[in-house]
């Protein structure tokens, strides 16, 4: 454990790489959780297969692979992929997720087909793009964290200025619209930082897996709060954890991808938020539905008993317990939730068969009557 | 005459399908009118086309005798509550304060005057309590007075609301009605898509009747006729024998 410490701050590929995915997975994250709100979580996906074209261009046009070049390019396919949505969206009959669809598939074909063209040229500079696909973090070098801190930075200092137009955009932008606000510049301002998000992270976690790094953090982030503030902050602390996650985890294990290693510790991170955070998650809930069953069913036992009671002289008089199953057909057998009562001190066994309710018992049957009712049945 | 809205020759097409064909709206300040009409009439279109949401092919706003475009901040506007996600990770008070995010301007964001605001014009649709509720766990009323409450905060001189009664209890519908007669004594102009015709003459000064044309508009004893109505729904008899068996006003 010291040693991995000691490395993440001496050893210059691990820092180099952990540093990079980290701020990748704060800048994808925190934007991640305005596309999750929009409902937009696949366009990250159209966007980053739409890149890779514009990465196989850009090497073509200026025979360099220099990090700046190839992520130029990798942005403004990524923006015309999802200009052309919107304009598909909007001026045809085909519906956003089709649209989506043709272009992720369109734009990722074509993307291939230059590739291949790439590799196929006699030029020993070629080699290495292919990386795109799936991303190769090891290669990282300072160069490129500079590049991701300085992008990163800005698109966060950004989200901070446009945070109230940002947060009305993604709730109701129609409102936002009345209020005198260019909805459409603004639009295109978010998907463009969007876009960034995108490309800066194609080189680590790959064109495929890109997507993950967008909707995954959001979505486990959303589970744990209900405030816009903290989950924006939440999503972001998730990405940079999974950054860091991946590069330390693949540089123990020989031969781990570090792009794919990060994407599965945020799966994992997501699973986790699904299963255990309060409020939203299913273990909380399940827990939730089963107390409340609990309640309902003691209470039903206890205005049962108190039921037939009021049949004879005294709210105490006794009943047997197969009255009672017959009663409660619906929660099942009353034996368990009898014992229950008894450990609450509500009802009593008179003997091996009859039950019959305690004073305390009797005022909370009145009680919950009343509340049911407004009155005695 | 000076008109609070003044709408002319308002027409909307779909992919040349028109959905709002010429249509005039002359409505005089301090007036609650009702947006009458069957689905599909162009009701919302009519609205969203008013407040620049959606380009129209032709026509012109005004608003207090100036275009909509340099009298944005004197127009409020409450959307269908169904338009908005509501499982939006936010409160009631966050909301009501996006309603003053246009007095604000760019990059300000609400502080205490504008928390303070928010709260006054909460207490006025009855919701205080519920200032810090989760906005998921709100019921359809307390959701359409959150809206409300967030147009109230613009302090505007016009309102447009888009079918704020839709699925409300007895109580959020009185406390809406209520809403509506004050606006209307500080002077205020609201117009309302409305789907109760039984309500009209009891809660609208005047009526417009709208299926893609203007089939009449004015005030409620005037226009509100069996005739006209049976104009814009299309002769659907027996539904229209059973209105003109209630009160007339």
């Amino acid at each position: 454990m010291i040693d991995l410490l000691v490395d993440l701050f001496s050893d210059y590929t691990l820092r180099t790489v952990a540093l990079g995915s980290a701020l990748l997975g704060i800048t994808a994250g925190s934007l991640g959780g305005f596309a999750l709100l929009r409902q937009q979580s696949l366009l990250g996906d159209a966007i980053s297969h739409a890149a890779l074209p514009g990465i196989a261009i850009a090497f073509l046009i200026t025979g360099s692979k220099a990090p700046l070049v190839l992520i130029l390019g990798a942005g403004i396919a990524g923006w015309i992929g999802a200009a052309l949505i919107s304009v598909v969206t909007t001026r045809t009959r085909i519906k956003y997720d089709s649209a989506l669809g043709i272009m992720l598939s369109v734009f990722f074909g074509f993307g291939l087909v230059l590739l291949t063209y790439i590799q196929r040229q006699p030029n020993a500079n070629q080699a290495g793009l292919d990386s795109f696909l799936f991303g190769q973090a090891a290669a990282l070098v300072e160069q490129d964290v500079l590049l991701i801190f300085v992008i990163g930075s800005a698109v966060m200092v950004l989200i901070t200025l446009f945070w109230k137009e940002f947060k009305l955009l993604s709730f109701d932008p129609d409102f936002l619209g009345t209020l005198a606000y260019p909805v459409r510049l603004l639009d295109y301002l978010l998907t463009t930082l969007f876009v960034v998000a995108i490309v800066i992270g194609l080189q680590t976690v790959g064109v495929v897996l890109m997507s993950a790094m967008i909707i995954a953090p959001a979505a486990a982030a959303r589970q744990w709060t209900d405030r816009l503030g903290r989950m924006i902050a939440l999503a972001g602390l998730f990405g940079a954890v999974s950054g860091v996650g991946g590069a330390v985890t693949s540089s123990l294990i020989p031969s781990l991808p570090t792009g794919p290693t990060i994407v599965l510790i945020v799966s994992g991170i997501v699973l986790v938020s699904l299963l255990f955070a309060p409020n939203r998650g299913l273990v909380f809930r399940r827990i939730r539905d089963w107390q409340a069953g609990k309640r309902l069913r003691v209470d039903a036992v206890l205005v049962d008993l108190y039921t037939l009671a009021s049949q004879h002289s005294s709210a105490e008089y006794p009943h047997s317990e197969r009255v009672l199953d017959v009663m409660s057909t619906i929660s099942g057998p009353a034996h368990r939730t009898l014992k229950v009562l008894k450990d609450l001190d509500l009802a009593k066994p008179i003997d091996s068969t009859k039950w019959s309710l305690t004073p305390e018992g009797v005022r909370r049957a009145e009680r919950v009557l009343k509340r049911q009712f407004g009155g005695t049945p | 005459m000076d008109y609070a809205i003044d709408i002319r020759d308002l027409t909307v097409a779909y992919r040349e399908k028109p959905v709002l064909w010429d249509v005039d709206l002359q409505v005089p300040s301090g007036v609650l009118v009702a947006i009458v009409g069957p689905n599909g009439a162009g009701k919302t279109t009519m609205i969203k086309a008013s407040l620049g949401l959606i380009k129209p092919a032709a026509g012109s706003v005004l608003i207090h005798g100036r275009p909509y475009s340099e009298q944005r901040t004197t127009v409020a506007y409450v959307p269908q509550r169904g338009s908005v996600d509501w499982d939006f990770p936010t409160n009631v008070l966050d909301v009501v304060s996006m309603g003053l995010y246009g007095r604000l301007g760019w990059f300000k964001r609400p502080g205490k005057a504008e928390r303070i605001e928010a709260m006054k014009s909460l207490a006025q649709v009855g919701m205080e309590e519920y200032a810090t509720r989760q906005i998921s766990q709100l019921s359809g009323g307390q959701q359409q007075r959150v809206f409300l409450a967030r147009a109230l905060v613009q302090d505007a001189r016009v309102y447009f609301m888009d079918e704020p009664f839709q699925g409300v209890d007895a109580t959020t519908e009185r406390a809406i009605v209520e809403l509506l007669q004050n606006l209307r004594k500080q002077g205020k102009t609201v117009a309302v898509v409305h789907h109760d015709l039984q309500t009209v003459p009891e809660y609208f000064d005047h009526v417009m009747l709208l299926n893609v044309r203007r089939i009449a508009s004015g005030p409620v004893e005037d226009v509100f006729t069996e005739d006209n109505l049976r104009m814009t729904y299309g002769g659907r008899v027996a539904f229209v024998s059973a209105l003109s068996a209630a009160p007339k006003p």
